[in-house]
């Protein structure tokens, strides 16, 4: 193919987030950062065929009790059981629909089954703390566990991690890839967390955190929480003013 | 119409990411066996040159053709001719920091703007110390001719640009990855 002479391409553009949204990779209090965060200043990467699309990952990945954690074994883990769901939208408030979100969690008693994990705090053999699942045509995803517990770490003295669970996101493009973590509403260890804090503007923090809704929670059964996750919206293009089908 | 709504901020995925992210068929960007196959292996380093053991590295990628099997590519989206073509690729490091990806070279592309971009990866890395995904590229040593004509190459200083070029190995590839020091990798604004 002439590509020298092919006609210009009209790619989607993601808007840049704002620098006080996401927390610095140089993050003194968060002392793993000091030999990990790159130290140049990053190359600007024009958005083009490779930036602007992604993996389409199918329903196959997902099994049937992957969103259910409180179900993938023998018997019931212990510890409060709760639902949280969502929605994931652009920027633009755009479902972004059949979208891959995993997540991972320590257990009740505050501990992760991965080996690396062993602060004397119990395993259940009864919860593995990972989860799968796709949005919904409206963009919505849905998880069944347990409330994870604190954990302590040792970045600084007494360090205590705020409950949380991990959220793994794709969007539909490699553009919107986004890990963060969700968090629970009026945890009083936030104070003192380097990694919740290191996100410098306080209403990009509470973005973080989840909401609790008592119309999630399922009588007689599971505590609800909401927690709806924002991904980068983009700028219209020529073809999308003129049909818009979103 | 829609609003616009602020993102949710980053975070770091901390260390204990394999529980969840490490995928039985992750390092397969196509299937094993596929014709034209081939290793990409290499090592996360932090700046004092150890091992990066709770990393993840993601690789995405147009197939040999140059084309995505995606409804935003303008030229339309289109299946690969290889059975299982994912365009995908994830691995979790090990103790050595080591990853691999079993992938085929992707086709050139042409850039909206005029111009082919070479045949490249687009990699995000993540690991419990980076509060963000940092994302690199990786080209092909076999395409010195297209990647001299590369517009992104182009754009970064030429002692920094071996970093975004792999080296044959004995089955493929060989790229190392390093988040700081004097051969800091070269890492992107997108
Ligand atoms: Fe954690």
């Amino acid at each position: 193919m002439d590509t020298e002479r092919a006609p210009r391409l009209a790619v989607p553009h993601y808007r840049h987030d704002r620098d006080t949204d996401h927390p610095p990779l140089a993050s003194p209090g968060y002392g793993s950062t000091a030999l990990r965060a790159p130290a140049r200043p990053l190359v600007v990467l024009p958005q083009r065929l490779t930036e602007i699309t992604g993996p389409v990952l199918g329903e196959t990945r997902v099994g049937e009790l992957d969103h259910d954690l409180t179900r993938q074994h023998a018997a019931e883990p212990l510890g409060q059981r709760i639902v949280v769901t969502g929605r994931v939208l652009d920027g633009d408030g755009r479902a972004v629909r059949h979208t891959l979100v995993e997540v991972w969690q320590a257990n009740a008693a505050g501990r992760y089954a991965h080996a690396v994990d062993n602060w004397p705090a119990p395993l259940d053999p009864n919860f593995a703390g990972v989860g799968r699942t796709m949005t919904d045509d409206e963009g919505r995803y849905r998880f069944v566990t347990v409330k994870p517990g604190a954990y302590p770490w040792r970045n600084h003295d007494n360090a205590w991690r705020p409950a949380h669970i991990h959220f793994s996101l794709f969007g539909r493009a490699f553009t919107q890839r986004l890990v963060t973590q969700m968090y629970f509403p009026d945890d009083p260890l936030f104070f003192q967390d380097p990694i919740f804090n290191a996100v410098p503007d306080p209403a990009a923090r509470a973005r973080m955190v989840s909401a609790y809704d008592h119309t999630v929670t399922e009588s007689q059964w599971a505590l609800g929480f909401t927690f709806d996750i924002v991904l980068r919206g983009r700028d219209r293009t020529p073809f999308e003013d003129e049909h818009d089908d979103d | 119409m829609t609003d616009r709504l602020q993102v949710t901020p980053s975070q770091t995925v901390g260390p204990f990411l394999h529980i969840a992210l490490q995928w039985e068929d992750g390092p397969y960007v196509v299937p094993p066996g596929t014709a034209g196959g081939r290793w990409l292996r290499g090592r996360v380093l932090d700046g004092a040159g150890d091992p990066v053991p709770d990393g993840l590295v993601e690789t995405w990628q147009a197939d040999p053709d140059g084309r995505f099997d995606h409804p935003d590519d303008p030229r339309g989206a289109t299946a690969s001719a290889i059975e299982g073509f994912r365009g995908f690729g994830r691995s979790t490091t090990d103790r050595e920091g080591r990853f691999e990806i079993f992938t085929v070279k992707p086709g050139p592309l042409p850039a909206p703007d005029g111009g082919t971009e070479a045949p490249h990866l687009d990699v995000s890395v993540l690991a419990r110390g980076l509060l963000h995904r940092v994302v690199t590229r990786i080209y092909f040593p076999d395409e010195p001719q297209a990647n001299e004509r590369d517009p992104v190459l182009a754009s970064v200083d030429p002692s920094r640009r071996p970093t975004l070029v792999a080296t044959a190995g004995p089955d493929g590839l060989l790229h190392d990855i390093r988040l700081q020091g004097e051969h800091e990798t070269v890492f992107f604004d997108l």
